[in-house]
């Protein structure tokens, strides 16, 4: 009886119960995101991965200026984009740059005494990486087997395929920031799948042999110099970085490899690029415009690349009450120089050398404004007016409102070049000459002086005057660190600056400076990371 | 006062409705009913013998009837005592003792997919009802729970109008997943996540309506729910229809809210002579020479008397033969800080009819409400913490709306100054409207061939839609670039449920045993439709001509219109209570959730739960009259939570980026595709618990209340953590890591400690004790591993001053140890080298105090007199500590001196500090914020019979936010941040109201 009734009631009951049963309505897809396969269905899908690869230098997300970080629990402005973090770990902890703000660990660069946990450290270690895997993915996704299994041919796999080398041009030079600044680090490829296992580490040393070797894999396939369209990499910027490198290969690996220098600064300087005449220009809202000397620029735009940690950055941040002068909107009263700087120029009102751009309309170059009292006070120092949203030709910049600058950041320019040469000549390399050396220095002086006045003879290029040109031309763009530290100078007693080590005079500080630590959280995350010595 | 005409207006025309619809000949009995102590019997129904029509007593014991002339007797009944019937004999006044039924805990609880009698509960759970509600002007439903649970705290963020509150279930079991109570309403599991437009999406429930909350705390009591019970549960349960004739009741407040206190600042003088004092020092008059005249108190300037007003009309009873309630509410409210507004219309309709010999039992609930808000620039608090004094609030001149701002010598204002607070408050206009529907059909069919057998269906559906515009006027100091600014929003969330059960239950008489059975499958899914808007330039005031001309404001166009986040669960529950000679009590229950958040091979996950209740007042003090009720419960059990997940987390995808993060190839931008982060693995957390309590009644049950002891163990915690830099798109990412353990003691006391006829004094007390540890937040062990870096703070950029770290609290403070001279000043920048390594660096940082509490506290006690009510609640903390950013902001010469050429102020905390720079981490700022406040102090008084024994009214008057007794030196010690940063908070505002409760 009760079995029956049972019966009678369980399918009803069941009937019920799978009304709402069916588990296909659990799997769901975002309505805006694409999939891995609707990706990259055609050349358009490629060419919009591509440009995350390169705009990996150049923003901080999807979302610009800020939103949708590609780096999660940082200061999205401040910590995660590429240019700043590059900018603090390069200039900061230089006679270049102080800054005057307090946050968190920002004042530990300028004082050397920064650690393991450093957040801006973890930023830009994160951000290195983080190139690194999307310029993966892209040659992960576009092999030749990837292209004919998604019906991509013709025209559009050509230059796919030839789009490749740009990524590893990229990669390359994210592992050439990594192997200058931590030494070593995390170390993957487009072999290691997303998820899986925990990266390896490759030594300083090992970073060095890949970067070569990958530079020199691409130098064939890359476009020629100065044939690429704007924004996009070729063989100019493949040698110049490799000249970079081979200058500072004593550094990296123990070896110099100065002939090594000469040959690649040679290629680049043969290679059809000629000093723009008016420095200033290089460094405005409309530098794209300088294909001629600048070889590879991250471009930056007010509109359409916007960032907190790109140019924009440079301008705000070193802008006060004078922000008009900077071509923004208003400043963020911080960063500016030192005596340091101001002692590699004889004169500083710009009137002599044009690169001395240390005048604004609140600023002079007396030496009581160039004195430090108080780090934390923006008046006090020499206020660099080098980066600025303003066109040569008078128009107007793209955003009206001037938050966001327009102004290309350049990576590689020909006067670097001409430098390396010279400094790897006096250096011992062979394939080169003083006398050259000597002439290429001058054609960067006379563009500087505006005629012959500054010129100087065979007697006078030394190695330290190499360096003092290099701060006169290169200032505030990420060179100084890697120079000081060429010249032994950075942690050593030989050459102090105001407030070097927290100290007002400068002191000397332990030489682990010389080089960044792995962020803490990285190597806890990962064991198979090591520490440099003395953190 | 338009507000109080038109309330006056609506209760002319509901008396006008009374003359008309009552006959004369009906007489009025009145009378008290009491307990056997003596003490009052709130909440009674009275009704005259053989007719439908009734009152309710109020909080004094009172009611007032009218009855026909023919009546004999009255009928009085109360949960937990046995229904009374008392002749009349013609009287005016009779006084009802109602006796204590045997089984005084015969009350019925509302709990997970069902009711249950309260001595039957095995599990950790609390109800309460409107008698015990927090009183006076209490504008959303959680409000209502303040300091009245052990294990709840509420904490609201702030004064706003219209604002919403923090809500913790012994203090909740996540990390970085959420830390919020699953809300269930009529049986409706309801969006938690709130919506465009709403500051709290559970002000949209007029509290008027609610009959009860149930608290579940343990996992036995909330593990029905699964996947979303880990922080406990908290159920609504709103007011039902009632029989007999139909009952209408008026409700009224008026009520003005005020502010209690300001942020302690230096005045226009003290600005003035600290920078005298300083220019005659360095010789530098740059400052100076900024100084104005004025002595503004800018916090003044900025907050205002606001009044309130609220109104529901409900009526209750027999619709023909449906048992029905009907309610209207409208509350209107302003914010203490000016332009601040709130009002909200809701409607509430309950029926349950029975059909087929009462075969059929159908509970339809309809919850209607439309929330309007206006938000005020809250930057204006800040604003008038740190804008200089000797400025005058009005310029003199029409620029920047005429109010004074600071300008470049241009005439611009000055990019990264601070702002005119009033200029803030008044040239934005933030409104927003927000419609909310929650409705469901129960339908409960017992088959008639198998009494013993139920089917259960309950068919919701909780729909939300907020839309609104943010405008700042083209005049605004913060918007005149992009000539002012229109900002549109709009969402709409669609939250489906269907429930199928069944439920079994029979007594099997031959073991002395009852059994009861639920089997049940539950879908529901949760859509989120979004329009997003490009923003547009906007002159209201610079010119008024043309207000509708709009300019497409630059780099503000979305990157899609239109989105559609959704998820859904699916799940089946099961539970079996088995209890013994109505001693021994068991249950079992087991959830199974599949969510549409996890990976498809592995997205199934269940959560069971066990409990055993032994009455052992029956076995070990039957004879006992002191001892009137003991009860022992042990529960264990497995719940989840999986609020933390993104809704296709483990799904590879690439998203596309906005036209403003583009990379230039040419003369053309390529928009971005970018790789995003995913975890195939990712799952949810799962939260074990295991709860001790035991509930006791003594003394003629005059001294009730319960113990609980639990210790819970999140495992697969849902932790932010750093990814192996390389091994996925992204350097961190919410994934199962590390487990957290929390322990705590919950002791509920109710009292009654005087019982007089006409006197009575009841006391009630609660007490929690929680402590939670993380005990592991790392997939690998590394010795070196300081935590994880939390709460970011107000006052440079990327600044955070917690940290999770294993073994301490979640969010404990990790600062630079202070160093003080002889007077005990601190030394400005003088920190302690912790690692004795001879530099000051990030390795210094230690872990100092918590920003939760150790133990928090809840009182009230109610003296009754007559017909006078005296009632006082509070609730305190203790062993909470709180960041003073205000403070380390504000408190400092670099503040007042700004170097961006401007003067502000400083709190008065700088006069003992005088520290030039901001010392953002120096453990200085870290305060003992343990506090204890009177929330309320309300006298009442029932007037009885009026407008000719038509009705009965009753009065009452309250204060809210009567006083705070601590020793933290900011504005107010509580916060509703898990982070405990006390920032510019919205000033709780102190609230006199004044109430009138009418029953006809």
């Amino acid at each position: 009886m009760k079995h029956k009734t049972m019966k009678n009631i369980l399918p009803v009951l069941l009937a019920g119960m799978m009304l709402f049963s069916c588990s296909k309505k659990l799997d769901l897809f975002p309505q805006n995101d694409f999939t891995s396969q609707n990706a990259y269905t055609n050349a358009a899908g490629y060419r919009s991965v591509l440009a995350k690869v390169y705009g990996g230098l150049a923003t901080s997300g999807n979302a610009g200026p800020a939103g949708a970080s590609d780096i999660q629990g940082l200061d999205e402005g401040s910590q995660s984009p590429f240019i700043r973090g590059f900018f603090n770990c390069q200039e900061l902890p230089t006679d270049e740059a102080v800054v005057a703000w307090n946050d968190q660990t920002i004042k530990d660069f300028h004082n050397l005494s920064w650690s393991s946990s450093d957040p801006f450290l973890k930023g830009i270690y994160a951000r290195l990486v983080y190139n690194v895997m999307v310029a993966n993915e892209y040659l992960r996704e576009s092999t030749d087997e990837k292209l004919a299994s998604r019906g991509i041919t013709g025209n559009d796999a050509t230059n796919i395929q030839a789009s490749r080398a740009e990524a590893r041009f990229i990669r390359a030079f994210n592992y050439w920031a990594m192997m200058d600044l931590f030494g070593r680090g995390t170390f993957i490829d487009e072999t290691n799948s997303v998820g899986t296992t925990l990266p390896k580490e490759k030594l300083r040393a090992d970073l060095f042999t890949y970067i070569e070797t990958e530079l020199k894999a691409i130098e064939t396939t890359l476009k020629a110099p100065r044939s690429m369209e704007y924004g996009r990499v070729d063989q100019g910027a493949c040698w110049a970085l490799l000249a970079r490198m081979y200058l500072n290969a004593q550094v990296y690996t123990g070896s110099a490899r100065f002939t090594d220098a000469i040959t690649y600064a040679l290629k680049v300087i043969n290679g059809g690029y000629t000093l723009h005449s008016n420095y200033r220009e290089l460094f405005m809202a409309d530098n794209d415009k300088r294909t001629g000397e600048i070889i590879f620029a991250v471009g930056c735009d007010g509109l359409r690349t916007k960032s907190y940690g790109n140019t924009s950055f440079f301008c705000h941040a070193a802008a006060g009450d004078d922000a008009n002068d900077f071509g923004i909107n208003g400043g963020w009263y911080g960063y500016r120089s030192t005596k340091g700087l101001a002692d590699r120029f004889s004169d500083l009102t710009g009137a002599t050398d044009r690169r001395a751009m240390f005048i604004t309309s609140s600023f002079g170059v007396s030496p009581a404004q160039i004195a430090i009292s108080d780090v934390g006070n923006f008046g006090n120092g020499l206020h660099v007016n080098k980066w600025r949203n303003v066109r040569s030709d008078g128009l107007g910049v793209s955003d009206v409102n001037r938050d966001f600058a327009d102004v290309d950041f350049p990576v590689f320019r020909l006067s670097e070049m001409l430098l390396i040469y010279a400094e790897a000549v006096l250096r011992g390399g062979t394939g080169g000459d003083v006398a050259t050396a000597v002439t290429y220095v001058n054609r960067i002086r006379q563009r500087a002086f505006g005629n012959t006045s500054g010129d100087i003879n065979s007697s006078q290029l030394t190695t330290d005057f190499i360096l003092d040109e290099r701060a006169r031309e290169l200032y505030w763009e990420g060179h100084r660190r890697t120079d000081m530290v060429r010249y032994n100078l950075l942690t050593t007693g030989t050459y102090l600056w105001p407030w070097k080590g927290g100290v007002a005079s400068g002191t000397s500080v332990d030489s682990k400076y010389n080089i960044f630590p792995i962020p803490a959280s990285n190597r806890t995350a990962n064991p198979n990371l090591s520490q440099n010595p003395g953190y | 006062m338009s507000l109080l005409k038109k309330g006056r207006t609506v209760l002319y025309l509901f008396l006008l409705l009374l003359v008309q619809t009552t006959f004369a000949q009906n007489r009025v009995v009145s009378g008290r009913v009491t307990d056997a102590a003596g003490a009052p019997v709130a909440g009674a129904s009275v009704s005259a013998k053989g007719s439908s029509q009734g009152v309710i007593t109020n909080d004094a014991g009172r009611f007032s009837i009218s009855v026909a002339p023919t009546t004999s007797a009255l009928v009085v009944s109360s949960t937990g005592f046995a229904a009374k019937e008392v002749a009349i004999n013609g009287l005016q006044e009779v006084n009802i003792q109602l006796a204590t039924m045997t089984d005084n805990l015969g009350e019925v609880v509302v709990v997970a997919y069902g009711t249950r009698k309260k001595s039957d509960l095995t599990g950790a759970v609390t109800s309460i009802g409107p008698k015990e509600f927090q009183k006076g002007n209490i504008n959303s439903a959680e409000q209502l729970l303040v300091g009245k649970v052990a294990g709840l705290s509420v904490t609201t963020g702030g004064g706003a109008a219209g604002g919403g509150s923090r809500i913790r279930i012994r203090g909740g079991a996540s990390l970085n997943a959420s830390n919020d109570p699953l809300i269930v309403i009529d049986g409706v599991p309801v969006e938690g996540n709130g919506i465009a437009g709403s500051a709290n999406l559970l002000n949209t429930i007029n509290p008027n309506d609610i009959e009860s909350f149930t608290v579940l705390k343990d996992a036995s009591a909330a593990a029905l729910y699964g996947s979303r019970a880990s922080n406990g549960v908290l159920i609504i349960t709103t007011k039902k229809g009632g029989k007999g004739k139909i009952r209408y009741n008026y409700n009224n407040l008026l009520a003005v809210g005020t502010i209690a206190n300001t942020v302690p600042v230096l005045t226009g003088d003290e600005i003035r002579s600290i920078v005298n004092a300083d220019a005659a020092a360095t010789g530098n008059n740059t400052y100076k020479n900024l100084l104005g005249t004025a002595n503004t108190n800018w916090q003044k300037e900025i907050y205002q008397r606001a009044p309130s007003f609220d109104n529901t009309v409900s009526a209750s009873g027999m619709l023909g033969k449906i048992p029905f309630r009907a309610s209207l509410g409208y509350l209107t409210q302003d914010g203490i800080l000016r332009t601040n507004h709130f009002n909200r219309l809701t409607g509430a309709l309950n029926l349950s009819p029975k059909f087929f010999n009462d075969h059929l039992s159908v509970n339809v609930n309809l919850k209607g409400s439309q929330t309007k808000n206006r938000f005020a620039n809250e930057g204006a608090i800040g604003s008038a913490v740190s804008f200089d004094p000797t400025k005058p609030v009005y310029s003199g001149n029409k620029n920047w709306g005429g109010f004074y701002e600071w300008l470049q010598p241009g005439g611009l204002p000055v990019d990264l100054a601070n702002r005119n607070p009033l200029g803030l408050l008044m040239l934005r206009d933030d409104r927003s409207t927000v419609n909310r529907f929650i409705g469901n059909i129960q339908l409960d069919y017992k088959l008639p061939f198998f009494p013993d057998l139920h089917v259960q269906a309950n068919l919701g559906t909780d729909y939300s839609s907020g839309s609104g515009n943010n405008n700042v006027d083209s005049v605004s100091a913060t918007d005149y670039k992009t000539g002012g600014r229109r900002s549109n929003y709009e969402q709409q969330k669609v939250n489906q449920l269907a429930d199928v059960s069944l439920f079994y239950s029979k007594e099997l008489k031959s073991i002395k045993s009852k059994i009861d059975v639920l089997v049940g499958h539950s879908y529901q899914s949760f859509l989120t439709k979004v329009s997003n808007f490009p923003s547009f330039s906007y002159r209201a005031i610079a010119d008024p001509t043309r207000p509708a001309k709009r300019d497409t404001i630059q780099g503000s166009e979305p990157v899609f219109l239109t989105d559609r986040p959704e998820y859904r669960l699916e799940s089946y529950i099961g539970r079996l209570n088995f209890s013994i000679m109505d001693r021994y009590l068991f249950t079992a229950t087991i959830r199974s959730d599949a969510s549409s958040k996890l990976n498809p091979n592995d997205r199934t996950g269940y959560f069971p739960s066990l409990a055993f209740a032994w009455k052992m007042k029956d076995d070990l003090f039957k004879n006992s009259s002191q001892l009137n009720d003991l009860k022992l419960r042990l529960s264990w059990g497995v719940t989840g939570q999986q609020d933390g997940i993104g809704f296709y987390s483990y799904i590879p995808r690439y998203s596309r980026g906005a036209p403003t993060a583009a990379y230039q190839f040419g003369n053309t931008f390529v928009s971005y595709l970018r790789p995003e982060g995913y975890d195939p693995s990712i799952r949810w957390e799962s939260t074990t618990t295991t709860n001790i309590g035991l509930d006791f009644g003594l003394f003629g049950n005059r001294v009730t209340g319960s113990v609980d002891y639990y210790q819970r163990t999140t495992k697969d915690l849902l932790a932010n953590v750093a990814v192996a830099a390389g091994a996925n798109f992204v350097n961190e990412i919410v994934t199962n890591v590390g487990n957290i353990d929390s322990k705590g003691l919950e002791i509920n006391l109710n009292t009654n400690l005087v019982r007089k006829s006409d006197f009575s004094w009841d006391l009630g007390m609660n007490f929690t004790y929680n402590r939670a540890r993380i005990t592991n937040l790392l997939k690998n062990p590394d010795p070196n591993f300081k935590g994880q870096d939390v709460t970011f703070i107000g006052g440079g950029t990327g600044n955070s001053i917690g940290i999770h770290s294993v073994g301490y609290a979640p969010s404990s403070f990790y600062m630079f140890k202070q160093i003080y001279n002889a007077l005990g000043d601190p030394i400005e920048g003088l920190f302690e080298d912790i690692n004795r390594d001879g530099i000051i660096n990030n390795d210094d940082r230690y872990i100092y105090q918590k920003p939760a509490a150790d133990v928090l506290l809840g009182f009230n006690t109610q003296l009754t007199w007559k017909n006078w009510s005296m009632s006082i609640a509070g609730h305190g903390s203790f062993g909470n500590y709180l960041y003073n950013n205000v403070n380390s902001n504000n408190a400092v010469l670099r503040a007042i001196k700004n170097p961006i050429n401007f003067i502000g102020n400083a709190t008065r905390d700088y006069i003992s500090t005088r520290f030039v720079n901001n010392r953002y981490l120096s453990d200085y700022y870290i305060d003992n914020a343990s506090f204890f406040r009177i929330d309320n102090l309300n006298f009442g008084y029932n007037v009885g019979s009026v407008f000719k024994n038509k009705a009965s009214l009753r009065i009452n008057a309250s204060i809210q936010n009567v006083l705070v007794i601590t020793k933290y030196g900011g504005l107010d010690p509580e916060n509703a941040g898990d982070g405990g940063v006390d920032n510019n908070i919205y000033p709780r505002p102190r609230v006199y109201s004044l109430g009138i409760n009418l029953d006809f």
